[in-house]
């Protein structure tokens, strides 16, 4: 790409004399410090020179663009056309309004021009729609140097790669030999969670630690991106329950199950939600064991909004302890569509991006009271993680990612339709 | 999302598009990203599946009709200059439309006849240029589902028909339509504007 080597050995020479020096220093600053849990101030230096850096790339490109006479793609997070948010009733009225010559004190039954609100909104939704915005990976307003969310530059950072190897090395080497020793297991694993975070140079602010999960609870949160599960368990000890995953991440799950008790479910029977619920209810019973880590949405959302969470997990009775995980987008889009990257192409796009940067809300625990469902208990617990990340509430459930819409949506908007018309129908028969 | 360009050089036809639209170079930009997101398997054109999957659209009552629109004639792809030729009927009417208007040009796709147009071939399924009763039955049936009595629906709609046509055929063409709603600020209506 950009580099031209005029002189190559002269520059490999470098690269090796520089890959030494990397890796010492590695080893100081990263390793020991990831032991000790004790961190460096370092890398909120970088972070605050990459904002620097993006702030002055952007403009060098727009000023370029501006030069060529070339229109630069500028996302838009709030959509790209205008909307009214007026509702139906008040909309179909002043359609009618406009349009009829006659004295309306009662409003006609139907007018031909009613067909116009449902054409415009079903236009409005082809042009720009919540969901398909919120699987797509999160706009951004200024560039971030990354080859993702910018179209008209590549650039890959080799740094990280190396940083990410030594991380999955040492992972390897500290967790198979030593799973038989159960104490030890813990503060390996927490010692390699906060290597896996080092390496992917992630800068993550916990608030709140005080409201940290204890055990026999459920910790639940919104969940991104797999990162979620390393962010978390860097701070604290868990039990994971998931999908068994195919290839990397299968070995993975296997390796940390024989080192901990924790629960993993085939597809299949995620679907069946009593075989679930039985064995999370065990797990939650069993004072002694972790809390359990749960994400109830089901699927990985672009991090801007909290979809529906599956109510599963309320259902068990036991106290559940939110969580609110909310990445800046501004250093690495930590968004993973699964229906479009495997878990390799995934990890490498993490590995590469600039930064992870995130903050992790503990909120105060929550139980289910007496007068209400799980159905409502999990909507409860889903506006306070969204109101605490900031994160927008939505109603769709997540799985509108896979399965198309349920008829209930439908109806809603019918019936608002026909009790306009045929209630005055009424209305009229009877003067 | 790939690594691809969106600079409007990769748009294919952008200068006949845009003349033909009259839509501003960024609006097209923001149109083609829009295309290339709902284009799920990027074949480059996009099939009824594809719209189907918006989910505010399929709870939209006339959703399926309005997909029908973007594939007329039986088609089953619509490539980018197809997607935007239906979306050019929404665009706002600005002055320079209306001002410059020369006889020979065909009328521009955001005109008040041809947003008229497209909201009559809404109705008028077997494009035969008259709204039937049945027709007129159909949508009705579309926006209240099951909530109306098959009685009430038929006195609706033979009002409905009764009051807009006008040489008593029993069917409302296209010029009733147009004359009954011509009090209307289609304009406003039928417009969606798209944000700098």
């Amino acid at each position: 790409m950009f580099l031209l080597l005029p002189f190559d050995s002269l520059i490999v020479n470098l690269l090796g004399i520089s890959l030494t020096v990397l890796f010492t220093l590695l080893l100081v600053f990263i390793i020991v410090p990831a032991i000790f849990g004790v961190s460096f101030g370092i890398r909120k230096l970088y972070m605050k020179t990459l904002l620097k850096i993006f702030a002055w790339a952007t403009l060098r490109m727009e000023r370029g663009a501006k030069e060529k006479n070339h229109q630069l793609y500028k996302p838009y997070t709030n959509g790209i056309i205008a909307k009214d948010p007026t509702s139906l009733e008040e909309e179909i009225k002043e359609i009618r309004r406009s349009g009829s010559s006659k004295a309306l004190d009662n409003t006609q039954e139907f007018e031909l021009s009613d067909i116009f609100y449902f054409c415009r909104k079903g236009m409005e939704t082809i042009m720009d729609d919540e969901v398909t915005k919120r699987f797509s990976a999160e706009e951004l307003e200024s560039w971030n140097l990354l080859s993702r969310t910018n179209y008209n530059f590549q650039y890959i950072s080799l740094r990280l790669t190396v940083l990410w190897g030594l991380g999955v090395l040492i992972r390897y080497c500290f967790l198979l030999p030593l799973r038989f020793k159960e104490f030890l297991s813990k503060h390996v694993h927490l010692m390699c969670y906060r290597i896996c975070v080092r390496a992917l140079t992630a800068i993550i602010t916990y608030h709140d630690r005080k409201n940290r999960p204890r055990n026999g609870g459920i910790c639940v949160a919104n969940h991104t991106s797999p990162i979620d599960v390393i962010i978390l368990a860097s701070d604290g000890y868990y039990a994971m329950v998931g999908q068994v995953h195919g290839g990397l991440m299968g070995v993975i799950q296997r390796a940390m199950v024989k080192a901990c008790p924790h629960v993993w479910f085939e597809r299949s029977e995620v679907k069946d939600r009593h075989l679930v619920a039985k064995r999370l209810t065990e797990h939650v019973q069993d004072k002694s064991k972790l809390p359990i880590l749960i994400f109830p949405e089901g699927t990985c959302i672009n991090n801007t909004s909290v979809m529906m969470f599956k109510k599963g997990s309320f259902e068990i009775g036991a106290t559940v302890y939110p969580v609110a995980i909310k990445y800046d987008p501004q250093f690495g889009d930590a968004f993973w569509n699964s229906s479009k990257y495997g878990m390799v192409t995934y990890l490498l796009r993490m590995m590469t991006s600039w930064a992870i940067v995130c903050s992790v809300w503990y909120l105060p625990p929550m139980t289910r009271e007496a007068d209400e469902d799980a159905v409502q208990f999990a909507n409860r617990v889903k506006s306070a993680i969204a109101r605490q990340g900031g994160l927008v509430d939505l109603l769709w459930d997540g799985g509108l990612k896979r399965e198309k819409v349920k008829d209930t949506f439908k109806e809603e908007q019918q019936k608002l339709y026909s009790k306009m018309i045929v209630g005055n129908h009424e209305d009229r028969s009877r003067s | 999302m790939g690594s691809g360009s969106s600079h409007t050089a990769t748009i294919p036809d952008l200068d006949d598009i845009r003349r033909e639209t009259g839509f501003s170079q960024a609006s097209l930009l923001r149109l083609y990203r829009r295309f290339r997101t709902l284009d799920q398997n990027k074949k480059g054109y996009l099939s009824r599946t594809d719209l189907e999957q918006i989910g505010a659209l399929a709870v939209n009552p006339l959703g399926d009709r309005i997909i029908d629109s973007f594939f007329p004639d039986g088609n089953l792809k619509v490539d980018f200059a197809g997607f935007v030729r239906v979306l050019a009927h929404f665009r706002p009417i600005e002055e320079e439309d209306t001002g410059n208007q020369d006889p020979k040009e065909p009328e521009p796709l955001n005109s008040r006849m041809n947003k008229l147009r497209f909201a009559f071939q809404l109705y008028d399924l077997d494009r035969d240029g008259k709204i039937s009763r049945q027709e007129m039955l159909q949508v009705l049936r579309l926006m209240v589902g099951v909530q109306v009595t098959e009685e009430q629906l038929e006195s609706i709609t033979d009002r409905t028909v009764q009051e807009a046509d006008e040489d008593g055929d029993g069917a409302v063409s296209f010029h009733e339509f147009a004359k009954s709603l011509e009090k209307m600020n289609i304009e406003q209506k039928m417009s969606i504007r798209i944000l700098k």
